[in-house]
């Protein structure tokens, strides 16, 4: 999804109504707003962090100093080569074992990023794929059943029980 | 807090200088690794710098730990300053670590290096100059400026790598590098090696691509054409020229067909589908579709081909729905076999033979092997604890028993399953069991069951696999699945059932059992083949010269990897195994899954009442079929997909090169004088079409299908860059182009033809009436370009091969078949009512209902309509309007019509 799709649902899922309009820089189309008063915004995780204060939702960003310095580290995600996001999800995997969200127990602007920014990979997971990266599927189900995240993306099926466990 | 750093980490650098502003505030513990330790238990490569919070939560990212530090000291967070941290992760960083890669484990040097990083430094230096700030945000030092002077560091560090020319970023690399804990973090991490400290860390890491490369993109990628050698295109042409003539003879057509000695004889199979449910859309592509395509290629390949499949008819399932019905067991396979038969007929699937395993041969088949399993010791009889019911005097199979679930309490568990928690449930477990046949309660009692011993035929059966599956084209989810069953270790399974439709089992003391289905279904193909020739051993005792296909879904890998295997290895009877198992993953509906019981989803016999030609539907199941990874129906899609490539590219290319003929050259396939471009592009077609036939060999079916619409968008490409609907008006030489572009792309047409057959059986026969094409050509498929349609054939009347798919349409009949945001209100129905298919609503609403609905609806219409002469809140607008959609939807069903399409974009 190109990032000014991304920024776009953002926008909506923040209830902003004013569509802003973006252009594109350069050949990996990095997003730019020009906002009314003061310079232009490059870059996908900017923009947004100043479409959720816009939006007066600064709670999104995070309230602990812990949760304000995480809401960043998924930033590269986005850009992942496919052949590395099955590393990069076997390590969210991982990391979500014991967290209901990205921050850990808050819903954040990282959650809603990564869940745009991951949405075509986990679209094209097998079922097996799915169920190896368990606490992601629960992350990501979780996710966009948040009201007003999805939008017109496809809901993703995450089958509950489990297909390739080894009892038989 | 514990901060880990490493020597030679170039992360450790700006969080080094940054753990200053920290001090004072919290304790922080700095502990030196090797760059090889895993600090961070959940990633998969070391990573350093790490921060360990007090929390026990890990911070890994150089710019997360940097932030988090300033954010300590009280700093609030900026856009300019997160602009900036985003392009340092995102456009500095890669170009970074490019260039260091090059510098320290390459050994490159001056221009090699500074060239990736040229122009991240050009645009700092930039931003410098043009806010003129000595600082990257402003007057005073902040983040940006550590995490980037970290980053840029190891480089800049060395004079040669700091363009004299860029002096804005000059002189802030030379302010900052001055500042204490700048300098310190540079001793600790550089060891005053300079740039080479980095090589023990950099060597370890994977090479950076090159920040020039492409952006990767999940679009399918354009076909790029291949380059192609002299000697390519001169057999493409030489090919191309000896035409017809190398065409071999047709093969006769026998019948029954039997296996030959010396040909390649291929049998194939599909799942045989349970006989009283109506397969659905994904039941049809997992596996009756998919096989069809491949016997249709087979026999396109002059293969000897034998293509069965049949209803399974045996079991509960059918014993209890004759019951419903208040019919015999075989009047219901009767009445379902032939509704089968008919969704498969309409689809134009071609078996040979299409049967049923209610039959004697399925008894003497299943009988014979067992009595050699028993013989041979590979059967044991053991007690079971079950349930039994005094009044109807028998034991129950689980679907005979119904109860309260022992896991969720809900009340109408089934003996073998909860309906509602999904978990498999032990029959006597249940809490009060109740009969289902006449609702008394049963008793525990024990009984007598036989079952086969896997764990005796395991070695054999690993032995097979181990010949069979290297170079074989088992799909990888079906070596997975058989795999996994192996690793665990096999368990003897149950072959017998308290019933009484079934295979009864030859044995004293069971006379009052049958077969349990799972045993006796895969000897189905057998019992089938035997109903359709007498011959049938030498189709099933034939290994060394029959090629066993079988196609399922993925959930019936186990019988036929596993269960059949075992069982026909035991029997000793030289029995003829799988060589290849094509098993396809799962296909969902819209959003959800296909549910008969909702009325969710297409099922084979609704699929003729759309108006949707068979064809359609094979291409667009055929498009979408689940070959590596689930996939889904979606109505908008098969829009698409029928109006973009059916439409626009295929039928447009084909129409438009009969068309030519027609209209330009009387019906006659004009001369043609082939240029260096033409013999390329039969090259091109020649590659594609081999390409078509190496996926179809691996049985990739979905792949193959796409070289079909590469050509076919060669082709639409050639006539559009060649105008011969111009040059047929220009001079001698123009015309006579004109003809040659004509000629070949009929030619191109005459073998997608051929290449469809498997995909689209009538479009195909279409297009060969149309032009006419000669009759071996149509049956057989080479791997090379022919001339099948030379200069003076005459073609037949050209007409459009294909419809346009119309919006509303869609929209109709996908309301009409629920999914999508129809779900719920399906859901509801399915409470109030046992049957919800939306088909039986229309018939039993009565006039006063459709009258209260009117009314309804008229009052909602008031509702909505006073609401926005108010100018009321919108949101209450929109939930009154929906309301409103809702009961002229519920309206429209109760008197047959097709719902309205909602007007406007949908609101969700």
């Amino acid at each position: 999804m190109a990032a000014a799709a991304e920024l776009s649902l953002l926008e909506k899922s923040l209830g902003l109504s004013k569509g802003n309009k973006y252009s594109a820089q350069g050949e990996r189309q990095i997003p730019v707003l020009q906002t009314n008063n003061g310079p232009s915004l490059t870059g996908l995780t900017t923009i947004a962090a100043h479409l959720v204060k816009q939006a007066n939702k600064e709670y999104l960003l995070g309230s602990t100093a812990e949760e304000k310095a995480i809401y960043r580290v998924t930033q590269i995600d986005g850009h992942s080569s496919k052949n590395d996001i099955h590393t990069l999800l076997k390590d969210l995997n991982s990391y979500l074992e014991d967290k209901v969200s990205l921050t850990g127990y808050n819903f954040t602007l990282a959650d809603i990023l990564l869940y745009y920014g991951l949405h075509r990979f986990i679209v094209d997971l097998t079922v097996q794929e799915k169920e190896k990266y368990l606490n992601v599927s629960r992350w990501f189900c979780h996710i966009q059943h948040y009201p007003g995240i999805r939008q017109h993306l496809s809901s993703v099926v995450f089958i509950k029980n489990r297909l390739y466990t080894n009892s038989h | 807090m514990r901060l880990f750093v490493s020597e030679g980490a170039p992360g450790c650098l700006p969080v080094l200088a940054a753990a200053g502003r920290a001090r004072g505030r919290a304790e922080l513990l700095i502990s030196t690794v090797g760059p090889e330790d895993c600090v961070v238990p959940f990633l998969t490569r070391p990573k350093v710098p790490v921060l360990q919070l007090d929390s026990g939560n890990y911070l890994f990212s150089t710019s997360a730990i940097c932030r988090y530090f300033f954010l300590l000291s009280g700093w609030e967070q900026d856009d300019l300053t997160n602009q900036w941290l985003e392009w340092e992760a995102t456009e500095l960083q890669p170009a970074l670590s490019a260039a260091l890669y090059y510098l320290v484990v390459q050994g490159k040097k001056g221009e090699d290096v500074l060239g990736s990083v040229r122009r991240a430094l050009t645009y700092i230096d930039h931003s410098l100059s043009r806010q003129n700030c000595p600082f990257l945000a402003g007057e005073t030092e902040s983040l940006a400026d550590i995490v980037l002077w970290g980053a840029l560091y190891p480089l800049l560090q060395d004079p040669a790598y700091l363009p004299e020319e860029l002096s804005a970023l000059h002189s802030w690399f030379q302010t900052l590098s001055t500042q204490e804990p700048c300098q310190r973090a540079a001793e600790t991490v550089l060891k005053q090696q300079g740039v080479l400290a980095l090589r023990p860390y950099l060597q370890k890491q994977p090479q950076p691509s090159s920040p020039e490369g492409r952006a990767v993109t999940n679009e399918p990628e354009e076909e790029e054409l291949a380059t192609l050698s002299e000697e390519e295109i001169a057999m493409a042409v030489t090919a191309w020229e000896n035409g017809l003539e190398s065409l071999p003879p047709l093969r006769p057509q026998q019948n029954p067909v039997l296996p030959v000695t010396g040909e390649r004889n291929v049998l194939i199979t599909s799942a045989l589908p349970y006989v009283n449910n109506v397969p659905h859309l994904g039941n049809i592509i997992g596996c009756v579709l998919s096989a069809d395509v491949f016997a249709r290629y087979s026999r396109l390949r002059q293969w000897n081909t034998l293509y069965l499949c049949g209803t399974d008819e045996y079991g509960t399932a059918t014993e209890t729905k004759a019951m419903e019905e208040g019919l015999t067991p075989q009047e219901i396979c009767d009445k379902y076999h032939i509704i089968h038969a008919d969704i498969y007929r309409w689809f134009n699937i071609s078996f040979d033979t299409f049967g049923r395993t209610t039959t004697p041969q399925q008894t003497k088949i299943t009988q014979d092997i067992f009595q050699r399993l028993l013989t041979r010791g590979f059967v044991l009889q053991d007690t079971v604890e079950q349930l039994r019911c005094e009044r109807c005097a028998r034991f129950l199979a689980d679907r005979f028993v119904e109860g309260v679930c022992p896991f969720c309490g809900y009340e109408e568990a089934r003996g073998d399953q909860c309906d509602k928690c999904g978990k498999l449930i032990n029959a006597v477990e249940l809490k009060k069991p109740q009969c289902k046949v006449c609702r008394s309660c049963p008793v525990v009692q024990s009984t007598h069951h036989l079952f086969l011993d896997l764990p005796k035929l395991e070695k054999r059966l690993e032995e097979w696999l181990g010949r069979t599956l290297p170079g074989s084209d088992w799909t990888p989810n079906a070596r997975f699945i058989t795999r996994s069953w192996l690793r665990d270790g096999l368990k003897p399974r149950c072959i017998t059932r308290d019933l009484k439709w079934g295979t009864p089992v030859p044995l004293e003391g069971f006379e009052d059992k049958v077969f349990y289905v799972w045993f006796d279904a895969t000897i189905g193909y057998l019992s089938i083949t035997a109903n359709y020739t007498d011959q049938w051993e030498r189709w099933w005792k034939n290994p060394e010269q029959v090629d066993l296909y079988q196609f399922m879904a993925k959930d019936n890998v186990p019988f036929h990897g596993i269960v059949f295997p075992c069982s026909a290895l035991g029997a000793e009877d030289n029995y003829t195994l799988v060589s290849h198992l094509i098993a396809t993953e799962y296909l969902n509906y819209e959003d959800g899954k296909f549910s008969k019981s909702r009325g969710v989803g297409v099922f084979g016999d609704m699929a003729q009442d759309t108006g949707i030609p068979a064809d359609i539907w094979r291409f667009y199941l055929l498009y979408i079929r689940p070959e590596g990874q689930d996939s889904a129906f979606s109505w908008t899609d098969l829009l698409l997909k029928n109006n973009s490539e059916l439409l626009n590219n295929l039928g447009n290319f084909i129409n438009r090169a009969g068309m030519f003929v027609s209209k330009f050259f009387g019906g006659y396939v004009p001369e043609m004088v082939l240029t260096p471009d033409d013999q390329r592009l039969l090259a091109h077609v020649t590659l594609e079409l081999q390409r078509y036939h190496q996926l179809l060999e691996k049985v990739r079916i979905r792949d193959a299908l796409r070289s079909i619409l590469t050509i076919s968008r060669h082709g639409n490409q050639y006539i559009q860059v060649n105008e011969p609907w111009k040059r047929i008006k220009g001079s001698e030489a123009d015309r006579q182009r004109a003809g040659t572009v004509t000629g070949l792309a009929v030619n191109i047409a005459a073998l997608l033809s051929v290449m469809l057959q498997p995909y689209m059986p009538t479009v195909s026969a279409t297009i060969q009436a149309q032009l006419q094409l000669p009759p071996p050509a149509c049956s057989i498929l080479l791997t090379n370009f022919l001339c099948t349609l030379p200069a003076g054939h005459q073609i037949g009347t050209v007409s459009p091969l294909f419809q346009k798919l119309e919006n509303d349409q869609i929209e109709s009949l996908r309301q009409r078949f629920g999914g999508g945001q129809l779900e719920e209100t399906f859901d509801l129905k399915a409470k109030t009512s046992p049957k919800p298919a939306v088909i039986e609503t229309v018939t039993t609403a009565g006039p006063q209902q459709i009258q209260a609905l009117m009314d309804e609806v008229t009052k909602q219409g008031n509702i909505v309509r006073e609401l926005k002469a108010q100018k009321a809140d919108k949101n209450q607008v929109a939930a009154e309007v929906a309301k409103l959609l809702d009961l002229k939807k519920q309206l429209a069903v109760a008197e047959g019509k097709p719902p309205e399409a909602p007007k406007g974009k949908k609101k969700k």
